[in-house]
């Protein structure tokens, strides 16, 4: 039974019903959509339920494994956490937008097959897009346009590679690749660029922040993972992958503690997670996979809880920036308590689901012995409490009194808020389901003295560090320029730069060219015209001298 | 009107000092636990305290020191071009 039914169809056709209920009906349908589909995953065997010739290509839509049941899971979860969330969202579009977008991310944990991935991944970038759009701001129009033509970049990389390989190959099922061909080559590129990674990671924190209160909480949570879970498939173990990430783990901590808009902190913070996951896939021992793959699990929870918490601070008091933020612990404790909740699930305090997934993480590089790798890690660990862990809840509801008195936001939020707490509690307490799901047999043991001990000491001491060094983090009202600068600066003023030089080009051309007609024009008419030399009328007597002169010159001429 | 227990100064007095004194204790559960290092410098006394500590302080400084050259007014991006709505 569970094998006759995709999961991930069930959310495309419940995003399409979506669009056309209203009131109860639709509230019901957004909510058992989503169960539908965790029941059926939690139920299906492993192994190919679908499976089909197309255009001559044997493809499997529905392929199940530890690996994809984990991923699809995951997804299915946050479609039920938002969908809760954003019952009370009054735009028609963006709950069925986010419905598609979250049915084909799991069609792509589903697939089998690089052909069925590739229209997964198409039909994200669109839904994702219409979920950004949805906000319906002139900036989020904008910055859908910006974020559509990255991701239309990435799946033209991703098709070139797909069909260069299928060419070598003759095969399209999705398998593990190395790096031994441009087409390889081109499909890494194009999971990357969906995976936030460099240099195009600045279309995350663009467009994610520019959605609604609760379109960012679904964005939040599949366009990367998906990215996270086609490399743990395609690429483990690729080295450029450790480098890439640790790049990335940085860059989020940096960019994030120079900004000011809340939900864009969050988003860079969504980079700086995603770059733990990719360091591990390039470590690529089944521990460094399992901490992959776990925190991606984990990252999905804390990271929505987070931008719930966001979400209800924009909804509530209207406003996004830390700078006209603070002291909202007074009206919204509930909030406050979830979002630090979040806070500290991202910093992966003990007991927080975070310290169970990115713990195997670090551990798998102790055990290869890659020191720099760990530092690295240690010193990134310690950042994400800086960025995330204490400046998010610090100056949204704590910091300076910012005399807003917001209410807590309706009860479906707070629900949502409550089940995604309790679940990144839940899982730091109790980890064992959560490891039965990963793809390899897990015999790490999260909680032992030494890893408790030296976690709270990073984490204590960052935040000794934030609090010591605070007048330096005063928020100013400003961004940071990043690479997507090229394309929204560099980029107009060299067209417009262009235009114009190609306009004087083009003018002086023309002035040339008339410079010179007018001078051949008044040669001709001094030369030719009614009393030009070549025109005049001569008279016979003139002609006689002349003749007489030349033939007097012929003469001496002869006779010399 | 008193104001909330969190926002008064006595309130923020006694969280520095309750702050400080878990700081001191987890550097001192290290003698209570038994810490495998895999790396020489992992056993260094309180690794995870200082280590902690100098690599915030490096990011702060080092997004300090970025932030100096890419940091723009919030509505750069606002005046520039008709693109960009």
């Amino acid at each position: 039974m569970a094998s006759v039914l995709h999961p991930g169809l069930i959310l495309v056709f419940a995003g399409v019903a979506l669009g056309l209920l209203h009131g109860r009906a639709r509230a019901a349908l957004a909510l058992a959509a989503p169960l539908a589909a965790i029941g059926i995953l939690l139920w299906v065997g492993e192994g190919v339920h679908w499976s089909g010739r197309y255009l001559g290509i044997e493809v499997t839509p529905y392929a199940v494994d530890a690996l994809s049941r984990l991923f699809a899971l995951i997804f299915a979860i946050m479609a039920f956490g938002g969908a809760l969330y954003a019952l009370g969202q009054p735009s028609r579009l963006e709950l069925p937008a986010a419905f598609v977008y979250a049915g084909s991310a799991i069609g792509a944990a589903l697939a089998g097959d690089l052909l069925t991935l590739f229209v997964c991944w198409e039909l994200m970038a669109l839904g994702s897009t219409l979920v950004i759009w949805s906000a319906g701001t002139a900036p989020a129009w904008a910055a859908s346009r910006r974020y559509l033509a990255v991701h239309l970049l990435g799946g033209v990389l991703l098709l070139a590679g797909i069909a260069g390989h299928v060419s070598e190959t003759g095969s399209v099922a999705f398998v593990r690749m190395a790096l031994d061909s441009p087409a390889h080559w081109l499909i890494l590129a194009g999971f990357l660029v969906n995976a936030g990674a460099p240099p195009l990671s600045a279309w995350l924190p663009d467009a994610y922040p520019e959605a609604s209160w609760s379109g960012t909480v679904f964005l939040s949570a599949f366009t990367t993972k998906t990215a996270v879970y086609v490399l743990l498939r395609g690429f483990p173990g690729t080295e450029i992958l450790v480098w890439v990430g640790l790049f990335m783990v940085f860059y989020g901590i940096v960019y994030a503690l120079l900004e000011n808009d809340m939900r864009r902190i969050l988003a860079y913070s969504i980079v700086n997670q995603v770059g733990f996951m990719i360091a591990g896939i390039g470590i690529g021992t089944e521990l460094a996979l399992n901490g992959a793959a776990a925190h991606a699990f984990t990252h999905i929870l804390y990271k929505a809880l987070l931008l719930m918490s966001a979400g209800a601070v924009l909804l509530q008091a209207g406003r996004r920036k830390c700078s006209e933020l603070g002291g909202l612990f007074r009206t919204m404790p509930f909030t406050t308590a979830c979002g630090t909740i979040g806070a500290l699930a991202i910093s992966c305090f003990p007991l927080t689901s975070g310290f169970v997934s990115k713990s195997m993480i670090s551990q798998a590089a102790a055990n290869e012995h890659l020191l720099w790798v760990w530092l690295a890690l240690a010193a990134a660990s310690a950042g994400v409490f800086l960025h995330a862990g204490i400046k998010f809840p610090w100056f949204v509801f704590f910091q300076k009194d910012s005399g807003l008195r917001p209410p807590e936001p309706p009860l479906n939020m707070r629900l949502a808020m409550g089940l995604f707490a309790a679940l990144c509690i839940g899982l730091g307490v109790f980890y064992q389901p959560l490891y039965a799901l990963l793809p390899f047999k897990a015999e790490y043991v999260p909680y032992t003295g030494a890893h408790v001990v030296v976690q709270l000491e990073l984490l204590l001491f960052s935040g000794l560090a934030f609090f010591v060094m605070l007048p330096m983090l005063r928020r100013t009202l400003t961004i940071t320029l990043d690479l997507d600068w090229f394309y929204r600066v560099f980029a107009n003023r060299l067209v417009a730069g262009s235009t114009v030089l190609l306009g004087l080009a083009s003018g002086t051309v023309q002035s040339w060219i008339q410079a010179a007609g007018a001078a051949i024009r008044a040669g001709a008419q001094r030369h030719h015209g009614l009393d030009g030399v070549l025109a005049r009328t001569w008279s016979t007597g003139g002609m006689v001298l002349w003749v007489a002169l030349l033939l007097a010159g012929y003469l001496l001429v002869y006779y010399l | 009107m008193q104001d909330y227990w969190l926002a008064r100064e006595s309130s923020i007095r006694l969280l520095w000092r309750g702050f400080i004194a878990v700081l001191a204790l987890t550097v001192l559960a290290e003698f209570a636990v038994e810490i495998h290092p895999h790396f020489e410098i992992e056993g260094l006394p309180a690794f995870g305290a200082w280590y902690g500590f100098l690599a915030c302080a490096a990011m702060i400084l080092f997004a300090k020191l970025l932030g100096v050259f890419l940091k723009r007014p919030d509505r750069y991006y606002d005046s520039d071009g008709p693109a960009d709505g």
